[in-house]
Formats: structure tokens, C-alpha cells, sequence
């Protein structure tokens, strides 16, 4: 663990009854969980979800007191199969991950999970990150629902109705023993607002509890014949269970004047910018008052054919606002107004684009073309009509420089991918595969390296048909990091190099946790950690895997020596894959936890050495080589005020943490000698003090004699 | 192409008590501390009697991205107001900006919209990585942007709020916060922000000066730092020893006899050609711009890039320079004021070499440096032994009497191998210009300007070298036509501006097939 507190985060989870709760959605959801005597939760962290796992893990405290086991899963496949543990048990279970990348991972435990059914409430939180700062494909979770015939709640972003979703969620699963996935986009995960807390409620039974009287239901297992009863029951019980429930409890729920000709069919998620939609077009208050006949559903799947049917009833044409492709919701209701023989209009993609985000614009134009279409006497006289001139805005686009993400300041990726840019120059151009993680951004520039990404831990395998029929031929490059290594690429990725007797190279970038989603314990973590068995070494591991040739190396920062590795494994005449582990932790992570740390030494009178390098910007000449191998934020360009020269100088700023990777990449380059390396040292020894003194009259001296004897201008 | 911004109509309606909701958008680059803002601002806006909503999109450890952050705040009427999850086009009503090409960025997104938006930018740069990496100077031109801004903003506050944070000893946030106090775009008097910086803890005194500086240049009552600009940057103290005053004079008389329009180049040009190496080097360079001055005219370009260019083809970066810099005074104290040493700290210094056998033979007495440089036993021996990475640490004696001993080779410097190269790199581009000089003085103006290509050490030094070879090789091409010179500069540019050289190579192609 990157040793980072969260330990107000989890006073919070304490809260009672009476109390406010203020916070951002994810944490919500956690102290939900809590109210509604969960049993037992898992996950595998990964924005926008990670704050659940990370507050949880601090919370262990808490979670004894209560009697609910946290673990934090190896996989999101190993977090769903956990929740077979609800089969046969009436625990409430709840796991989490991202999606759709976390459900990929995670389907086939789903099928398993979804085909026998469970006992005890199964909540399965997805964050959905979809749309605009997305890191991943663009796909919808709504296709596992279907598929696999779980049920998916997608509540209205605020912090009541979310946690109104955990309760129904449990309760849903439970009778209709089915899991439930609970839905939440990537805003609503990070949206501060506030809830009425209520007390912490232990479960009615534990998990160590079902270990001492174990169950087994043969009907529940997936086997033949039973299989084929779970599908009927699918259909003739748990759909039906769940449909009542949502009838029942009023799980959907209906807006604005029901008498309307026009009516707007909304999935819970996309229910705030369709309010705010209506109120710039002149149709709601800003608390969502509305004329606007809507029916919000919380639940997206299964819908409701009844209810359904009953809100087209009488209406001209309905909107149906779906975000995402396949229009999943709009085809079934289609279906169901068609075989009802029903004539209303139903407008959704078209009217609404097929595809992306739709943000307050795109909803603003949609809703426009649906009431100006079908109801334009809603539609205020002042929307449609403007004497206002048009201002024209100067176009950008040109003129601003992009802006991607990239490794932060001291990231010990850097050197790796530098090593590589030096290597490719010596042996030319290699495929080079890539994976999911921080080290994905060697793909942006500077550094512009990495053809494809496969998935989680898959950068090794997806080089895997690369067999060069020549033995002294070109290899591929992969990439994977700690993380993805023991979340599956120890087996998809270096046992099947090793079994497949694969020539290629395989690098392992750790950085001794899971840093990329905010620095949470992995098998190979450096730190000791109380409830998890850390310090498992991945030399170790891919040894046992069978992998013959492997190198660690300790410090990334030294390019040097990276680079030569990387041409050795790119040249050696071993047969199989070659394996370099790359090891330095995070600096990001490491700075927020060491940087308070070394202040206070040095405010305590203790001896601290900072380093941080520089640039003698006479010695520079603007060529700017270095940071086409390096990128870092703290090293920049600046103007020298000297009209004798034309170009700007590299410069350091403030923020530089003294990786070294400036001074190691000038070195191994061979660019130029203008960095230095300058240590700072606070409260030093006396003796060290004595000796600069001594040191700095000498070379005072010796400067002194020199300027005598010459003109100088510096 | 020109964005045509639709009148805005669809306009958010207030309730029923004319309570509005004031939507406001932070863009941040990644790290510079977007979430702290966001949290105090709905702070404020809570203490204030509001209910605000804040969200981001902010990845848990991607860092350097631009970031966007959004806040809604209504004044409470007992109700709970249905808040929007992300900025919309035409719907923000402030934006705030943590950098200059942000704030512009904002614009295209379509997120200042005039008569609505207040957008509060700090004018700051931070280059970004595409800005860095080219050869000469990549960063964007800021003209388009300040226009962009004064068209597209309702009121515009915007000054460098990166400066005034630092020297307040804080960070943006607090300047941001206060120049959004400032401008008055948000109903919440100045004590309330104030109330929520000193509950947040940490760095209160520092935060509350940069507030306040911040606040008060908002709104027009203090002046906006000046960023220090180029040209007012202190130049380096000229020193003369007493015992070279005499010959330094004559120096200076001979430039003075000079046209005056070429003093203050030819002026910079004489003290860093001394200060390289002595003052008869002077009357050498002084030599190179007399000759050029004999073919100029007013206004004296020619001289002026004459003077320019031959000042850095005599200060050639050789090994005897770098360590004569990394040993001098000034630079420890330049360091020290870098890198923030305090009095009762010390400062260990390591730098970082790499001389190849090239950088080793160069150094070499002229007959010795040829001898060993074609000996490959030699070379072969340096090459496995000696060619690694060195790091010397000047603040310990040996590592400065390493460095100092090699500075000390000064006196010799006009024996050296590597002197007699550039010399007569520099000798034969000189008299090429002065020659093309007598016909076509704007074409001989770009040769002297192609000097600039060269620079770096080792390989990058190659390179340069070989492109501006390149680019010589086109001076037959195109004497004697009208365009010659632009054609020249053209040439440059393009050498200047990629690192593979495709660009050059597809600007000759193009010369020499109009020159045939």
C-alpha cells in the first residue's frame, strides 16, 4: 500500500442514525452497504470504484466489529466468484469493479453466479466509465444483463437515490434470487452531495457462521440436468419475482403530468441533465417540476412490459433517452408496442445521437426536435425565436497545443520507456505490445511507443502469434505491469510464452502496488501489510512458471543499465521467453508519503539530503534532446534573455523530486553535460560542515585566482 | 473556420423564489491541485446558505491531462435543486482556468459563451510535451488565445496567477480562489472565503497572502505581476581585472568606432568571445564583423547577424568550456539560488559527463589528437575501459580539481585538434558568406543565421552539423535568384523543426528541382 490514510473517510462509516452523511457517491454506496447488513465485499480496484476498495481496506476495525469479511479480490472474476458464498447462505454479498473492462473479465463467474441462483442478496456495483475521459472502450454493461438475465439498477445521480439502490438492490436479488448489478457512471461516482445516515446493521449471519453449518442444494449447482431447470426458472420465477418487485416497491418512478401526448422514457443515471435540458428549454423548474410526462427508470433491466404500455397509453409519441449503443431498451419496447399493436410514435437514436455521451448539449438539441416535432406548443414562443446576432468566436484549434496525459513528475516508467526509444535507435524499430496501465502512456509522445493494447494483463500474450522463423530475427516487445501480472498475465501471458516456447521479450513493470488506481497491495507489494501476505516475489513466480531467462533490475532509473538489458534479452540465444523485471515504486505515491515524512525529520533537527536536478543553461544549447526521452513535467523549456542566442534553454522547476532520470538519460544518450544532480542537506553534521567549509575556501581561492587573470562575463 | 455560437436560448429558467443555480467549470492540468479548489469553493457556497453539488472527472493518478471540474450552487429555498453532472455548451457560468492554453481550451469547448460566462484565467504557461520536444522553439504563439478571450468572455479576469501564489509562497488553488472572489461573479463576501481557507489547516497564512493578492488584482485595486520578460532579465557582471584594463580598452575603442547600430550585439558578442577564451579572441572576432561592416550598410543587418553567429562560432562548446563553467563562482551561486539553498544547508553537487573517444582526441595537441584518432586499437581500448557516464562531484576537491584542471587548459585551447576543426568549419562558412555578400546581402544574411543549427554535443552536434551542411549545400542552388534568401530561411526552418530530417529533405527536393 502506498500508505496513504483514509481514516476520515472512515469515521464516516461509522455515522448513525440522525446523522448527515457528506460525501462523494462511491463513499455512499460503502456506508450503504454497512446499513443494509452486508456480509461480506470484494472488488478489484480500478477508477471510478477504486475509493470503495481503498476506504474498506482502512476499515478493518469496523468491518470485525460488525462481523463482515473485506478482501480485496485478485481478480473481477475472483470478486464474483465470491459471491457464491450467497448461493446457498442468506449473507448479503456485494463485490465492485469497473465495466465494462471488470464485467469482461468477470462473465464467466456471472453465468456461473446468474445460472443457479442465489440466497442471500448479491449486489454486483458496476462503475460504469463511459463517455468523455473514459479510459476504456466504449461498450455497455446492458448486454451482460440481457445475456445472463441479471437484473441492473441504474438510480437517479444523487446521494439519497443511490443509497435507496443499495437497499432495493439487496432486496431485489434476495426475492427474485437473482444478483443484481447496480450501475453508476463514472460522475455519479465522484458527485459530492449529502444523505440521512442510518445505524450499521450486522448480518443476520456471517460468513464464518456458514462455514460452521455448510449447505449444499444440488438444484443450485450448474450441472445437467440442473442447468436446464435454472434456465426455465430464470423465466417462469425470478423474471416474474422481479418484475412484481418493481411494480411493487415503485422502483420506477413517474414525473410531470400524466395527461401529456408526449411522454420521455429515461434511464435513473441520465434523469439530471434531461432536467436540466427541460428547464433551458422553458419546460421544468430547476427542482425538476414538469409538465413533462417522464417515467425514470431506476431499473433498466428487466423493464416492465405493463408499465410500460401503461405510460404510452394515450400518447402521441414517446422519447425514449438511451445512453450508449446498442439502443437495447428502445428495441424491447418497440417490441412490446409493436405486439400490443399500439400506434405511438417512439423516437430515441436518430432524434438522439446513435453513439457517445450525451452531454447537456446534445440533450438541449434531442429534446428540442422531439417537442418542436410533436409538441410544439409546449415549447416557449422565446426558445425558438431570437433576435440576437450571432457571435463569432475565433477558432482554436489551431492554435492550442494537446495536452494528453502522460507519466507524472520522477515516474519511474520513464527511464524504462527512454531505455527502449535508445535501444530501438541501435537495433531499429521493434512491434512492441502494450497493456493496461500508467506504462500505457509510453504510447503518447514523447516516447510514441506501443502498437496495441488486448486487455488487463494480456500485453505479453497479445505478441504471442509473433514466432520469427528466423532464430537471429527481430522480437516483439511486451509490456505488462505488477498489476496485471498477477491479475491474470502470469498464466494468459508468461506460462503460455513459456509453454509455447515464445522468443520474445516480456517486460514486468512494477512499482511495488497497484499504482495506476491509486496505490492499493498486490501478491508482489514491497510493504508489510497486516491482513494481506505481501513481498511475493514475481522473479520468483515466473521462475516456477518455467521461464529460463529472467533479470530484475532494482532501479529503473538507471537507463544505462535498462537499456542493455533490453538489448541483451533482444539478442541473447536462449531459447524461450526473456524476462526483464523493471522495479522502482511509484513516485507519485511514494512522494505523498514520504515528502511529509522527510519535512518533519528535517524540522526535528534531523539530517535530510533532498535531491533535485538543474540545468546550466550556458552549458544547454536548446536542442531539446533530452525531453524527446523524457517528457517530464518539471523539465520544461525557458527563455535566456540573451539576444546572442535564439532557442529556449531546458529548465528544472520547483517541482523536480531528483529521480535522476535526467542526468541517467543524458549519460546513457550520451546528449550533453549540462544537468546537475544538487542534494540538499538539511541540519547537517558538524563534521560535514567543517569539511564544506574547508572545501569551499580552497576552491574560493582558486576561482579567486583565476578571475584575477582574466576578463569574464558569467 | 470560424465557430458560429447559435444565440443562446435555451437558457436555464429560475424558480419560483428568482433563485438561481450558478454553474462553474475549473480546467485544470493534472496535479495542480483542481480538487482542493473544487472543495472550498462548495465550501463557501455552503457556509453561504447555498447547496452545491461538485463533481469530477479526474482519473485517481493520471496526471499532466487536462482535468475538468464541476461545481453547481443554488441559494436553499428548503428544496433540493436537480444539479447537472458535467459543464454544457453555452450553459457555464464561470470558468476557471489554471493556464493560459487551458483557459483557450475552455473557449473551443464552447464553455465561455459571451454574455454569460466570467472566466477567470491565470495567463501562465505550462509547455506542454509537444511544445517541448522541437528542435528550436515549439511553444505556441498566445495571440490567438487573448483574442479568443476578450471575443468570447462576458468579463475576463486574467492575469499570472501561478506568480502571485509562488511569491506568496502558496499554490494556484489559492490564487484562483481569490481572483474568483475578486471578480465578484460569485454572491459570497471575501471574509467567507477567508473562514473556509483558514478551516482547511494547512498552509493557512501562505494561502490567505495569495488570496488576497489575488483578490485584490481582481478587482483592478493592485496591478498584476509583470512576468519578467527577456530583455529585462539582469545581464552577467563584466569583470576586468586591473591588469587587463589597458587591452580591454582597446577592445572597446574599436567597437566604438563601430556603426552604432550593430553596438549592442557586437558589444555582447566581444565580452562572451573574451570571456571564452582571451582578449586577443576578440580582436579576432572584431576582425570577422569589420569585414562583414565593409560590405553593409544602415540599417546593418547583415553586421548584426554577423556579429550574432560569429560570436557563437568562436565559443564552440568543447570540453575546456564546460568545465570552465561548472567550476566558476558565479555558477555555484546561480545553483544555489536555483535549487533554494538556505544558509544553514549545504549543498553536495554531482554532474553528469560522457566524453567519448572523440571528445577525448579533440582535446588533443593537434599532431597527437590525429594520431590517436586514427589508431582503432586505441579507440577499441577507450571504447571498452574508459567510454561510460562519469559523475564528478564538484563540491569535493578532487572532483573540482578535475573539472578545474581541465578548464585550466585555456591558454592552450588554439593547439587543440578540436580548435583547428571549427576553425576551419567557421573560416571556409565565413568567407562563403562574405562572397555571396557582395551580390546578395539578404541571402548572405540567412548563411549567417544557419549557424544556428548548430548546437548540442556528441551526436545531437553530428546532426546539426550535417543538416547545416545540408542546408549550405543549397547556397549554389539559389544564388543569384531574386528569392533566394527566403528560399534560405525557408531551408532553415525546416531543419529547425523536425528531428529525423524528412522536412529538410522534402524543402531541397523542392529547390533543386526549380534550380535545374
Amino acid at each position: 500500500m502506498a500508505e496513504r490514510s483514509f481514516a476520515k473517510e472512515v469515521q464516516k462509516l461509522k455515522m448513525g442514525a440522525g446523522e448527515t452523511f457528506t460525501g462523494e457517491g462511491i463513499l455512499a454506496i460503502t456506508k450503504a452497504l454497512l446499513e443494509n447488513g452486508v456480509g461480506y465485499v470484494g472488488g478489484y480496484q480500478g477508477s471510478p470504484i477504486s475509493h470503495l476498495m481503498d476506504v474498506l481496506a482502512d476499515s478493518q476495525e469496523i468491518l470485525s466489529e460488525l462481523g463482515v469479511h473485506f478482501e480485496a479480490s485478485a481478480s473481477e472474476a475472483t470478486a464474483t466468484a465470491m459471491l457464491a458464498a450467497s448461493v446457498h447462505y442468506p449473507i448479503r454479498g456485494a463485490v465492485t469493479y469497473k465495466s465494462v473492462v471488470g464485467t469482461n473479465v468477470a462473465s464467466d463467474a456471472l453465468s456461473n453466479l446468474a445460472s443457479g441462483g442465489v440466497t442471500g442478496g448479491a449486489l454486483i456495483i458496476i462503475g460504469e466509465d463511459y463517455g468523455e475521459g473514459s479510459s476504456i472502450m466504449q461498450e455497455r454493461t446492458y448486454a451482460f444483463a440481457m445475456k445472463s438475465q441479471v437484473w441492473m439498477l441504474d438510480p437517479r445521480p444523487n446521494l439519497p437515490s443511490i443509497v435507496q439502490a443499495v437497499s432495493d438492490g439487496f432486496e431485489m436479488s434476495e426475492i427474485s434470487n437473482t444478483p443484481v448489478m447496480l450501475q453508476m457512471g463514472i460522475r455519479s461516482c465522484h458527485v459530492h452531495g449529502h444523505f440521512e445516515a442510518q445505524d450499521n446493521q450486522r448480518p443476520d449471519m456471517t460468513v464464518s457462521d456458514a462455514l460452521e453449518n455448510p449447505k449444499r442444494d444440488l438444484e443450485r449447482i450448474v450441472l445437467p440436468p440442473a442447468t436446464y431447470i435454472h434456465e426455465a426458472e430464470k423465466l417462469s420465477k425470478r423474471l416474474p419475482a422481479a418484475q412484481k418487485f418493481i411494480i411493487d416497491k415503485e422502483i420506477n418512478e413517474r414525473f410531470g403530468s400524466p395527461k401529456g401526448k408526449v411522454g420521455i422514457i429515461v434511464q435513473g443515471g441520465t434523469y439530471n441533465t434531461v432536467i436540466r435540458a427541460l428547464n433551458r428549454l422553458g419546460l421544468a423548474n430547476l427542482y425538476g417540476d414538469t409538465d413533462v410526462d417522464m417515467l425514470v427508470l431506476n431499473c433498466v433491466y428487466p423493464l416492465v412490459p405493463d408499465q410500460i404500455l401503461e405510460f404510452c397509453e394515450g400518447k402521441d409519441a414517446i422519447l425514449v433517452v438511451e445512453e450508449g449503443h446498442p439502443n437495447y431498451i428502445e428495441q424491447q419496447i418497440g417490441h412490446m408496442l409493436f405486439q400490443s399493436g399500439k400506434s405511438v410514435k417512439l423516437e430515441g437514436k436518430g432524434t438522439l445521437p446513435m453513439g457517445g455521451e450525451y452531454t447537456g448539449q446534445v440533450m438541449v438539441d434531442g429534446l428540442g426536435e422531439f417537442f418542436s416535432t410533436y409538441a410544439p406548443k409546449m415549447l416557449p414562443v422565446a426558445k425558438v425565436t431570437t433576435n440576437e446576432e450571432p457571435i463569432q468566436i475565433p477558432d482554436l484549434t489551431n492554435s492550442l497545443p494537446a495536452r494528453p496525459p502522460g507519466f507524472c513528475t520522477g515516474c519511474p516508467e520513464r527511464p524504462i520507456f527512454a531505455a527502449t526509444k535508445l535501444v530501438e535507435e541501435e537495433l531499429g524499430e521493434h512491434h512492441i505490445a502494450s497493456d493496461i496501465g500508467c506504462h500505457l502512456f509510453s504510447i503518447m509522445p514523447p516516447f510514441d511507443i506501443g502498437a496495441t493494447t488486448m486487455g488487463y494483463g494480456l500485453g505479453p500474450a497479445s505478441a504471442s502469434a509473433f514466432h520469427n522463423a528466423d532464430k537471429e530475427g527481430r522480437r516483439s516487445i511486451s509490456f505488462v505491469g505488477d498489476g496485471g501480472f498477477w491479475h491474470n498475465g502470469l498464466t494468459s501471458s508468461v506460462g503460455n510464452a513459456v509453454f509455447n516456447k515464445n522468443d520474445n521479450v516480456i517486460v514486468i513493470v512494477d512499482n511495488y502496488y497497484s499504482a495506476a488506481t491509486g496505490g492499493q497491495d498486490i501478491l508482489s507489494s514491497r510493504a508489510t501489510n497486516k491482513t494481506k501476505q505481501t513481498q511475493n516475489s514475481i522473479v520468483t513466480a515466473c521462475k516456477g512458471m518455467g521461464v529460463k531467462w529472467i533479470r530484475q533490475i532494482d532501479h529503473t532509473y538507471d537507463v544505462t543499465k535498462m537499456r542493455d538489458t533490453l538489448k541483451e534479452a533482444l539478442t541473447t540465444q536462449v531459447e524461450g521467453p526473456k524476462v526483464i523485471v523493471a522495479s522502482s515504486e511509484c513516485m507519485l505515491n511514494k512522494q505523498r508519503r514520504v515528502k511529509p515524512q522527510l519535512a518533519k525529520a528535517a524540522k526535528d533537527g534531523k539530517r535530510v539530503v533532498r535531491p533535485r536536478f538543474g540545468v546550466d543553461e550556458d552549458i544547454c544549447t536548446g536542442d531539446h534532446a533530452c525531453m524527446r526521452l523524457s517528457g517530464c513535467p518539471s523539465l520544461s523549456v525557458k527563455d535566456t534573455g540573451d539576444p546572442l542566442r535564439d532557442d529556449p534553454v531546458a529548465a528544472i522547476d520547483q517541482t523536480c523530486v531528483g529521480c535522476g532520470n535526467c542526468g541517467e538519460v543524458a549519460d546513457a544518450a550520451v546528449l550533453c553535460p549540462s544537468f546537475y544532480q544538487a542534494e540538499i542537506v538539511s541540519n547537517p553534521s558538524d563534521f560535514e560542515k567543517r569539511r564544506a567549509s574547508r572545501t569551499g575556501k580552497i576552491i574560493g581561492w582558486l576561482q579567486n585566482r583565476r578571475d584575477a587573470k582574466r576578463v569574464a562575463f558569467a | 473556420m470560424n465557430i458560429a455560437t447559435k444565440p443562446i436560448i435555451a437558457r436555464r429558467s429560475p424558480g419560483p423564489d428568482g433563485e438561481k443555480i450558478i454553474t462553474l467549470a475549473a480546467l485544470a492540468v493534472g496535479g495542480q491541485g483542481g480538487g482542493v479548489l473544487t472543495n472550498w469553493i462548495v465550501a463557501v457556497a455552503e457556509a453561504n446558505g447555498y447547496r452545491a453539488q461538485s463533481t469530477s472527472v479526474a482519473g485517481v493518478a493520471q496526471r499532466t491531462g487536462a482535468t475538468i471540474y464541476y461545481i453547481e450552487m443554488c441559494r436553499d429555498t428548503g428544496r433540493m435543486p436537480v444539479f447537472s453532472l458535467s459543464p454544457s455548451i453555452g450553459d457555464v457560468d464561470i470558468l476557471v482556468a489554471s493556464e493560459l492554453m487551458e483557459g483557450g481550451r475552455a473557449i473551443m469547448r464552447g464553455f465561455v459563451t459571451p454574455g454569460r460566462t466570467t472566466l477567470i484565467t491565470s495567463t501562465h504557461r505550462i509547455a506542454a510535451v509537444s511544445e517541448k520536444t522541437a528542435p528550436g522553439d515549439g511553444r505556441m504563439d498566445e495571440t490567438d488565445v487573448y483574442e479568443a478571450m476578450g471575443v468570447a468572455a462576458d468579463q475576463l479576469v486574467a492575469f499570472d496567477m501561478e506568480t502571485v501564489a509562488k511569491q506568496a509562497g502558496s499554490v494556484i488553488s489559492s490564487s484562483l480562489l481569490g481572483a474568483l472572489a475578486g471578480s465578484g461573479a460569485l454572491p459570497f463576501d471575501r471574509a467567507s472565503f477567508e473562514d473556509i481557507i483558514r478551516a482547511s489547516g494547512r498552509g493557512v497564512d501562505a494561502s490567505l497572502r495569495a488570496f488576497g493578492e489575488a483578490y485584490d488584482i481582481a478587482r483592478g485595486d493592485k496591478p498584476a505581476p509583470e512576468a519578467p520578460t527577456a530583455e529585462e532579465r539582469p545581464l552577467p557582471v563584466l569583470n576586468v581585472p586591473e591588469g587587463l584594463k589597458a587591452s580591454w580598452s582597446a577592445l572597446e575603442k574599436r567597437l566604438t568606432a563601430m556603426p552604432q547600430d550593430i553596438h549592442e550585439m557586437t558589444g555582447l558578442g566581444v565580452k562572451k568571445v573574451v570571456d571564452y577564451q582571451d582578449v586577443d579572441y576578440g580582436h579576432q572576432y572584431l576582425d570577422m564583423v569589420e569585414k562583414a561592416v565593409a560590405l553593409d550598410a544602415a540599417p546593418y543587418e547583415m553586421s548584426i547577424a554577423a556579429a550574432k553567429y560569429c560570436a557563437r562560432a568562436l565559443c564552440y562548446d568543447d570540453l575546456i568550456r564546460v568545465a570552465d563553467i561548472k567550476t566558476r563562482a558565479s555558477r555555484f551561486e546561480r545553483v544555489k539560488d536555483e535549487v533554494v539553498v538556505k544558509d544553514d544547508q549545504l549543498l553536495r553537487l554531482t554532474e553528469y559527463f560522457h566524453p567519448r573517444y572523440e571528445e577525448f582526441t579533440t582535446t588533443l595537441p593537434r599532431a597527437l589528437g590525429r594520431f590517436m584518432q586514427n589508431r582503432k586499437s586505441i579507440e577499441a581500448f577507450y571504447t571498452k575501459y574508459l567510454d561510460k557516464g562519469r559523475r564528478i562531484r564538484t563540491d569535493s576537491l578532487s572532483g573540482y580539481l578535475a573539472l578545474w584542471t581541465v578548464s585550466s587548459l585555456r591558454p592552450l585551447r588554439r593547439k587543440l585538434l578540436r580548435h583547428d576543426s571549427e576553425m576551419t568549419h567557421a573560416n571556409t562558412w565565413f568567407s562563403k558568406t562574405l562572397e555571396i555578400a557582395q551580390t546578395d546581402k539578404a541571402l548572405a544574411t540567412e548563411m549567417l543565421t544557419n549557424y544556428r543549427l548548430i548546437k548540442g554535443y556528441s551526436d545531437t552536434h553530428t546532426r546539426g552539423m550535417s543538416k547545416f551542411a545540408r542546408v549550405m549545400g543549397a547556397v549554389d542552388l539559389l544564388k543569384g535568384r531574386a528569392d533566394a534568401a527566403d528560399w534560405m530561411r525557408r531551408l532553415r526552418t525546416a531543419a529547425l523543426d523536425d528531428v529525423e530530417g524528412d522536412k529538410l529533405d522534402g524543402a531541397l527536393q523542392t529547390v533543386k528541382s526549380f534550380a535545374e
